[in-house]
């Protein structure tokens, strides 16, 4: 079986999607890192000693810090997003408008945070 | 304009299988995690820490309530955070988010793996990945 597709990586990033899509690809990569942070961070309590310090060291770090809580925010409010929409099919006629809302409540609160995240580091 | 218009079809008309448990289960797990993180905030803050933690700390122990997440707070007295009750509200999300992670992580491996023997060694190394976090997870959070 399987499926052909046919489709060159070039095409697919040409594909026009707009928001929907941008969501999409946002989700996918948000659900990786936490993926990844989560798994490496639970090896590393579970590890412990050199190993262990060195991958604290670099989620300790403010712009690892930055990158995950984007990641996380950015996960839990589009997955809000589907499952509202997913759980209430009648609210997909909206499906545009609620990805504006989506914008409107991620972009203060990642904005604030990592400008709150930065000034800390840089000492002020 | 029709084709924007919702369809309900009834569960017999769409069949159910694996593929829409898990669906729903994903759904369903990200409404839970919503809760479990909600009330790890509010058991936080029943805890005393309004006056020993930043909302950084409140927010790590929300996401995860382990011990080890209050340690390096002003905390002084860490019995409550490490009871068998939080253990096993830290064991839930666990088990909940890895279940939630790992099923994600199939689908998005679906998405550039179509074949039939390809998409059997994925779910295989799914089953041995969800398995492993889950008891090398619980092993931390019991132990810590």
């Amino acid at each position: 079986m399987g499926l052909n597709r046919d489709v060159s990586l070039l095409t697919g990033l040409r594909y026009k999607g707009q928001g929907p899509m941008l969501t999409f690809v946002l989700h996918r990569i948000g659900g990786l890192g936490m993926g990844i942070f989560v798994t490496t961070h639970i090896l590393a309590s579970f590890l412990g000693g050199e190993a262990g310090a060195f991958l604290n060291a670099i989620y300790e770090n403010w712009a690892f810090q930055i990158f995950i809580f984007f990641c996380a925010l950015f996960h839990a409010i589009n997955g809000l997003r589907i499952t509202i929409l997913d759980l209430f099919p009648k609210l997909i006629e909206h499906h545009r408008e609620a990805i504006w809302i989506e914008w409107a409540v991620f972009l203060p609160t990642f904005g604030i945070a990592a400008l709150v995240i930065t000034m800390t580091a840089l000492g002020g | 304009m029709n084709s924007s218009k919702s369809r309900n079809l009834s569960l017999s008309e769409r069949g159910l299988n694996f593929e829409t448990l898990m669906w729903f289960f994903t759904r369903l797990s990200a409404l839970a995690m919503y809760a479990l993180i909600l009330f790890g905030m509010i058991g936080a803050l029943v805890m005393g820490a309004r006056n020993q933690m930043n909302f950084a700390d409140v927010m790590r122990w929300a996401f995860m309530p382990n011990v080890t997440h209050v340690q390096s707070t002003n905390v002084p007295d860490l019995a409550p955070w490490v009871s068998v009750f939080w253990k096993s509200v830290a064991g839930l999300l666990l088990l909940v988010a890895s279940a939630h992670g790992v099923h994600g992580l199939v689908v998005i491996a679906d998405d550039y793996i179509a074949g039939v023997n390809g998409r059997k060694v994925i779910r295989l190394l799914s089953i041995v990945m969800l398995v492993s976090v889950s008891a090398i997870g619980l092993y931390v959070i019991w132990t810590s």
